[in-house]
């Protein structure tokens, strides 16, 4: 049987109440949500926290409040099968809900959050194993080695945002909450993601995600298109998200943002600006899917052959794309 | 007397079905015991390497641990098969691939035995790997084992029937191909777990996920030194086998040390990556075959030969090695055949027996081959499969005893199911079905049961006892092993049947070394017809000595007494007669105690050459099936829609339970042609890519296709009530049918398993280059095959003997 | 509170008041099996990624492989042991044992109660939902066609509908 180590467990009631744990945890301390991230990485080893704070039990992070008109705010702890059930939610982001319908397992989105999903830890093939397999590839930088087996001579790490609400928020262009001793900030979702399989998050460890804010829905449209082996289980080892608001028959603003490919979401900006200006015909649409393609530089360290997702990018961006055809 | 059947062929839950929906079944893990330890096992973390020092003290210093052991307190090797005791529970001098365990810790719980374990420093001198059957057929140093043929491979097969060389001459069409079939794994849901005991009079008991607790029993005796009375193996019932749980595995030899060391229970329950190193799953299989046909599609030779990846250790391996050539001559007749084999050593976790032991491999060569060969002689795929099949009650060229033979019904059945003709075309230019939508046709058959055991001896194979109690019980004992087929079912409706009784009357104890006569196991196929025809001697048995009771006391003859809905009565006055449980009153007063006991011993096989003991069986089943797939060719992603199958039982002894097994065949062929894989990092080490369910990709209820299942009832003589298997057979012809429906979709041969997408474009861009459209292995390593051993066919007026080697004069 | 002693909390198990005491790093899972020697729950992976070992947690499927011990506190936990009605068997139960939709039953019991979840929401789901519902779990012997056909069969019996099973579904197509 696959173990936790041990560690010590709060459950505090209050905002104020978890971050002062966590200042005093210190660098050894840890915030959980779902624990359908952080406990697997635990069991393997990958990650130890002395000190694990939970913030299921926190009123503020378990709400979802406002609509399309206002603007939506999602408390970090809703599940994801809140997410995908709420009514407001699939009425008025149904990209949202149907990103968070694509993610794992039904079982699993009963415990995983949207929080936790928005902070999920970086993934890779030579990264989520045991520790004993870890050794036998002598580690790697990512934790306790020194070099990326991925791309040997680099000095970064390359493990690969894995997230299906990531580009999708990137891409609306949703707003995060954190909470600290210090105090709270509002940042952009794209603020968040660093292009480094270790320091993903442009985050301390001590903040914490209050929640979620989407943007008012005034005429813009977005999709979600998800590659993956098999319909359940399975981290995208491509996403593409798009969004764009038009002008009449025009596309006025757009966002195209690929996860899955590498340590960060990928906004495609020449994608954007292919579309910008034009209608949403095949042209546009086919040198958007083209300038994904180019960007596209996914690694070997995801199920399937790299060279293929790289092509698949062209064929998800065109679906997605297609998808916005009203 | 033709007797109307009352159980036989009803679909009777089974008997342990509803323990198993409540939680009430004990699995190995479920078991726990006053005072029990905890094992964990240090395992390599190189792939080849020597084993310079194991320093202990660490480990054994640390509070909660009450052991730890080496290999070297354990020398005595080991293995499934005689020919290959090549394992030792922990390793001794050398590693031989990541996993392979060389320390093992018992301790007060989990935790502390895996702190323990992980304080264990051992000193390693890395050795070179071989990772590839390339490199154990070039590079001679280092060895893995100091056994085999020669350098790095293990064993060199090299058999001729009749003269192939004659066959091709007389053929109008000779193709050779060359396909791949990559390794997969059986992923039981349950991972393995064993507890031992040792007792206070030094006889141990050793309760394990085990689909052969024989095997293990004498493996244990061998290994731990005690006489094999004084062991007891009990086999829980397994959650999940298909092949996974056949050999005797290290961590059960472990936990029995452990306990005699500590004299108290020890248990181990494998991690899945743990899982993932037992592996003796699937062999990579590299295959050329050279085919000779008339231009109606008459085979008329074959040369086929299979190169195995076999990984680290013997394990069945030689015996696959032989199955990769067996089974191509019962299907279609194949009147010469030449079949040459070697199997490798690598740094792999190693390979043995998965559902459909060696064969789906050489089945997915032939069948993709054959549907190459129909298209070049514009032959319809139906046709040139049901146009020229083995017919039953022959003897193939390689000596296998054909019984019934169904596969013409199974053909017709799927045909029209799928209503082929209306949809299939090699016409291109003139599709019946949209491009990117397509099916294809394939056959398989597959063995009832080995002829021969695994280790020579004379006695039966299979062993039940009765024993019939004068409250009105029946309790039916055997050796077999429950892996969720059904075995312990099989046993209870076929007593019932023969006594007249409910099978839920009947107490059915089973895979107990201590209780239960000796049954090989479950593999091979070969649980219903061998257990099923022991049952059966064994309740007639019983039954006769019921009948002379109770014609003494109604005063009948004993022709007149039959035994039905619990009575014993005489058939011309039904209503004269007595309960079942009288009837044991009865004999038990005029006999004594009642028990009875029955076995069975395959019939002996017409080959004779060495080399013939693997491939007879008692029967053949049979199966057909077409796929139907859509390919999307901007991605290659393929999406099997549905499936038809027929299977040949024989006679279905229970059909729910045919269903399943039909089902649950197309489920794991349909894993293994889409996506699951068995790889390694050639960058790194020989490490198993993903020893995880996760990327370890097992199709979910959204990969399942629809299943339209038809069986053929054809009683084969040898089957009890007619019965062939079901288990195995119906997984084989599901790769090779989807890789025809894939070509039939998009005009691209994938000669490799899995079909994933990458291969798929791959193939579609080489297409639109103008170029054959095919993805797949374009050559073999070069072999020094040893000059075949020539055996005459039945045809030419052999006798299965060999033909004496010429010499050569110089 | 140091990390080695044991907790002690209180739930609701089964429909029954219940308390155990625990090291504090266990998971529900281990607590079932181990300190409350409920083994009718199973474990394939521990990492979340196989869906055997599934529990109700106030109604909700969870994986107990991945949720703490103590996170069971003042919940209402509901097992495989749980799932009759005292000797009656739930009619899922019934059907999936006399379907066949257990074979080696290893995986029965997280798939049991994932499907009491989903008739609890969906009285007469369609085999697509099915599908959906259960795409959590994993089974390796079925082929998931007999269970989704027992799912299909509990849910009419459930909803007072007495449903004749295909015939193909046990003997075959004709």
């Amino acid at each position: 049987m696959m173990r936790l180590p041990k560690f010590e467990y709060h459950v505090p009631q209050t905002i104020a109440e978890a971050v002062r744990i966590m200042g005093d945890a210190g660098p050894a301390g840890q915030f959980v949500a779902g624990g359908t991230d952080l406990y697997p990485n635990m069991k393997r080893r990958q990650q130890t926290p002395k000190t694990v704070i939970s913030v299921m039990r926190l009123a503020e992070l378990n709400q979802i409040t406002g609509d399309g008109n206002s603007g939506l705010r999602i408390g970090a702890s809703v599940t994801l099968t809140d997410i995908c059930d709420n009514p407001i939610i699939n009425r008025d982001y149904p990209v949202v809900a149907k990103a968070a319908r694509t993610i794992s397992t039904p079982i699993l989105r009963n415990m995983g959050t949207i929080g936790g999903n928005l902070l999920l830890d970086t993934r890779c093939n030579y990264y989520d194993q045991n520790y004993e397999w870890r050794k036998g590839i002598n580690f790697c930088l990512k934790k306790d080695g020194d070099v990326c087996w991925v791309a040997p001579g680099s000095s970064k790490c390359w493990a690969v945002q894995s997230s299906d609400l990531v580009p999708v928020m990137v891409a609306i262009g949703a707003k995060l909450r954190f909470a600290s001793t210090l105090g709270e900030r509002v940042i952009d979702a794209a603020g968040l993601y660093n292009d480094d399989g270790i320091d993903y998050l442009h985050k301390r460890p001590d903040e914490l995600l209050v929640d979620i804010q989407l943007p008012p829905t005034n005429g813009w449209r977005a999709s979600y298109q998800k590659l993956r082996r098999r319909g359940a289980f399975d981290f995208p080892v491509l996403g593409v998200a798009t969004w764009i608001s038009t002008d009449r028959d025009t596309v006025k603003d757009a966002r195209i943002v690929l996860g899955g490919i590498a340590p960060s979401p990928v906004e495609i900006k020449e994608a954007a600006t292919a579309l910008i200006g034009n209608p949403l015909t095949d042209e546009p649409i086919q040198a958007a899917a083209e300038a994904a393609y180019i960007k596209a530089r996914p690694l070997d360290n995801t199920d399937f052959v790299y060279q293929w997702r790289k092509q698949m990018a062209r064929q998800y961006t065109l679906r997605a794309l297609r998808d916005l055809i009203m | 007397m033709d007797k109307k059947l009352n159980i036989v062929g009803k679909p009777f839950r089974k008997v342990d079905a509803r323990a198993k929906c409540v939680g009430q079944t004990k699995f190995a893990d479920d078991i726990v015991l006053p005072r029990m330890l905890f094992c964990k096992m240090l395992r390599s973390h190189l792939p080849h390497a020597l084993i310079k020092s194991i320093d202990v003290s660490k480990a054994l210093a640390l509070p909660g641990v009450f052991a730890v052991l080496t290999g070297k307190e354990l020398p005595i090797p080991y293995g499934i098969l005689p020919v290959s005791q090549d394992e030792h529970a922990l390793c001794i001098d050398k590693v031989r691939f990541i996993g392979d365990p060389v320390a093992a810790v018992a301790a007060i719980d989990e935790d502390v035995a895996f702190d323990a374990m992980n304080l264990i420093e051992v000193e390693y001198e890395p050795l070179n790997t071989i990772s590839t059957i390339e490199e154990a057929v070039l590079i001679e140093e280092p060895r893995i084992h100091d056994y085999g043929d020669v350098g790095n491979i293990h064993k060199k097969v090299s058999l001729e029937f009749g003269n192939v060389e004659d066959g091709f001459a007389e053929a109008d069409l000779v193709r050779e191909d060359i396909f791949f079939y990559e390794g997969n794994t059986h992923l039981p849901m349950e991972q393995h777990a064993a507890v031992a005991h040792f007792d206070s009079d030094g006889k141990i008991t050793l309760w394990s996920s085990t689909q052969t607790p024989h095997y293990v029993h004498r493996a244990l005796a061998k290994v731990l030194g005690l006489p094999a009375s004084h062991i007891r193996v009990i086999a829980t019932p397994n959650g999940g086998g298909f092949g996974g749980k056949s050999d005797p595995f290290n961590h059960e030899v472990v936990v029995c040390k452990l306990s005699m060391m500590t004299g108290r229970p020890v248990k181990v329950t494998l991690t899945r990556e743990e899982v993932f190193y037992c592996h003796r799953g699937r062999h990579p299989v590299l295959m050329k075959v050279k085919t000779g046909v008339k231009n109606d599609g008459a085979i008329t030779a074959m040369h086929f030969q299979s190169y195995l990846d076999g990984g680290a250790y013997g394990s069945y391996g030689v015996a696959s090695t032989f199955y990769t050539g067996a089974l191509q001559t019962v299907t279609y007749d194949v009147p010469r055949y030449k079949f040459q084999g070697i199997r490798t050593f690598t740094n792999k976790p190693p390979c043995g027996p998965k559902r459909g032991h060696g064969t789906p491999q050489p089945r997915y060569a032939l069948e993709v081959q054959l549907d190459k060969i129909a298209e070049q002689l514009k032959l319809d795929p139906v046709a040139i499969r049901r146009n020229h099949l083995v017919p039953p009650n022959t003897v193939t060229a390689n000596y296998l005893r054909i019984g019934s033979m169904g596969l013409g019904a199974c053909i017709d059945k799927v045909a029209e199911g799928s209503r082929w003709s209306e949809r299939f075309t090699w016409d291109q230019s003139n599709r019946k079905l949209p491009f990117g939508k397509g099916i294809g046709i394939a056959c398989s058959s597959y063995i009832c049961g080995a002829g021969l055991p695994i280790y020579w001896n004379n006695m039966p194979q299979s062993g039940v006892q009765l024993r019939l109690d004068r409250q009105g019980g029946v309790c039916v004992m055997c050796g077999s092993t429950d892996i969720g087929q059904g075995s312990d079912s099989i046993l209870a409706y076929i007593v019932a049947e023969v006594l007249g009784i409910d099978p839920f009357d009947i107490r059915v104890i089973t895979a107990d070394t201590d209780l239960t006569p000796v049954d090989l196991g479950s593999y091979s196929s070969r649980v219903t017809l061998m257990t099923g025809n022991a049952a059966i001697q064994a309740a007639e048995r019983a039954r006769e000595l019921l009948v002379m009771a109770v014609a003494e006391k109604l005063g009948v003859p004993v022709e007149n007494v039959s035994l039905a809905e619990r009575r014993v009565f005489d058939v011309e006055n039904p209503d004269v007669g007595v309960s079942f449980a009288e009837a044991i009153v009865l004999a038990e007063s005029k006999f004594g105690t009642i028990g009875t006991v029955g076995s069975y011993t395959p019939p002996v096989s017409p080959g004779k050459f060495k080399g013939s003991g693997v491939g007879p069986s008692p029967a053949y089943s049979y199966s057909a099936a077409v796929a139907e797939v859509d390919v999307d060719p901007d991605t290659g992603i393929v999406v099997v829609e549905r499936v038809w199958i027929a299977h040949d039982i024989g006679r279905s002894i229970n059909p729910m339970l045919v269903m399943g097994q039909v089902e649950g065949s197309v489920y794991m062929g349909l894993g293994e042609i889409l996506m699951e894989e068995m790889v390694y990092r050639d960058n790194r080490n020989v490490v198993h890519k993903f020893p995880s369910m996760l990327e370890y990709k097992s199709p979910t209820t959204m990969e399942m296709c629809d299943v339209k299942t038809y069986l053929i009832e054809d009683p084969d003589p040898n089957g009890p009530y007619g019965a062939k298997e079901v288990g195995q057979g119906p997984l084989l012809p599901v790769p090779p049918a989807v890789a025809n429906a894939v070509y039939n979709a998009v005009g691209v041969r994938i000669d490799e398993v899995p079909i994933t997408p990458e291969k798929v474009m791959r193939a579609l861009k080489d297409k639109a280059r103008g170029r054959g459209g095919r993805y797949g292995p374009d050559s073999v390593p070069p072999v020094a095959w040893p000059e075949p051993l020539k055996v005459l066919t039945p045809a030419e007026g052999g006798d299965g003997s060999e033909m004496p080697r010429v010499a050569v004069h110089s | 509170m140091p990390a080695h002693s044991k907790k002690h909390i209180r739930f609701t198990l089964n429909g029954e008041p219940a308390e155990v005491a625990f090291a504090p790093h266990k998971t529900l899972l281990e607590v079932l099996r181990e300190d409350l020697n409920l083994t009718g729950t199973k474990h394939g992976c521990e990492l979340g990624e196989c869906g055997t070992c599934a529990v109700l947690v106030d109604g909700r499927s969870i994986l107990s492989c991945l949720m703490l011990g103590l996170d069971a506190e003042d919940r209402e936990v509901k097992t495989i042991e749980g799932m009759a009605n005292g000797a009656e068997l739930h009619p899922l139960q019934q059907t999936f044992a006399d379907l066949g939709a257990a074979q080696c039953g290893y995986c029965s019991p997280g798939f049991l109660l994932v499907a009491e979840e989903l008739l609890e929401k969906s009285p007469n789901p369609s085999r697509a939902e099915i599908q959906e519902a259960l795409s959590g779990n994993l089974c390796r012997c079925t082929g998931y066609i007999k269970i989704y056909e027992a799912v299909e069969l509990a849910a009419a019996r459930m909803r007072g509908e007495e449903m004749e099973l295909p015939k193909e579904s046990i003997y075959g197509l004709e």
